[in-house]
């Protein structure tokens, strides 16, 4: 019996107060991209636009490891069952890759165009016993100063 | 030294090739940090520790790449590819490599 409240308590802790952390990141997330929209960033090899001299060049990068909650944790394995989209897991890795391509514009305040964009993403302890339902997202570009 | 994802570095010339180099780390997650991610992965969220942890392993890897660049003589490296592979239950492998040149 003790075990169920258990159970209970952890899935309600994981209902609500990682649906509202989730809705923060989400805000931060939203209000930061807008901020740093000006800055061109592409996945191409090459410059967009014609450009001046470039006085300096650098390899930027921002990564993150985000993990889910217990509630979406217990329903990703419910969606194992019936087969189908696991929604939980898809804002997981969405806050991940987003988090990932902030933290590296914000490296590089003073860049002007950051070129080859390249994001990466892993389960870092996957094979771990207990596993925990992580990804690590890896962003790296090149920063172009003129 | 001049370090780019790209296959060239943008504004200048390459003059000489030294081939590829790499820097690598393995490392492992301690206890306590594991305490804390698995308290954190009730309500979900970032794992700090775990970021944090995988910077300074990047970090390492990143310098010995760039240390043997140096010894190759070669003051730039292009087309760094960076990939994080775990090898064994909760270590992780982050592997960085790119090639060594010389650039004007």
């Amino acid at each position: 019996m003790l075990e169920l409240y258990i159970l209970l308590a952890l899935l309600a802790l994981g209902f609500f107060v990682g649906q509202y952390l989730e809705k923060q990141h989400y805000r931060s997330i939203n209000a930061r991209e807008s901020e740093l929209v000006d800055l061109v960033t592409t996945s191409s090899k090459h410059p967009f636009g014609d450009i001046p001299v470039i006085i300096d060049r650098r390899l930027v990068q921002g990564s993150v490891v985000v993990s889910v909650d217990y509630f979406k944790r217990m329903l990703a394995a419910l969606r194992n069952f019936f087969g189908g989209n696991v929604r939980a897991y898809e804002t997981l890795v969405d806050r991940a890759r987003r988090e990932a391509v902030l933290r590296l514009k914000e490296s590089c305040p003073d860049a002007k165009q950051i070129i080859n964009l390249r994001i990466e993403t892993s389960s870092i302890f996957k094979g771990a016993k207990d596993q925990i339902g992580s990804v690590e997202v890896l962003a790296y570009a090149t920063a172009l100063y003129y | 030294m001049f370090v780019t994802n790209t296959e060239d570095i943008p504004g200048k010339r390459i003059v000489a090739c030294h081939g590829v180099v790499s820097g690598s780390t393995v490392r492992a997650k301690h206890v306590g940090r594991d305490i804390m991610a698995g308290l954190k992965n009730i309500v979900g969220g970032e794992l700090k520790g775990y970021t944090e942890l995988l910077i300074d392993a990047r970090e390492q890897a990143f310098e010995r790449m760039q240390a043997q660049a140096r010894q190759l003589g070669a003051n730039a490296v292009v087309n760094v590819r960076f990939s994080t592979s775990s090898v064994a239950a909760g270590a992780s492998e982050i592997y960085i490599y790119g090639t060594a040149v010389t650039v004007e």
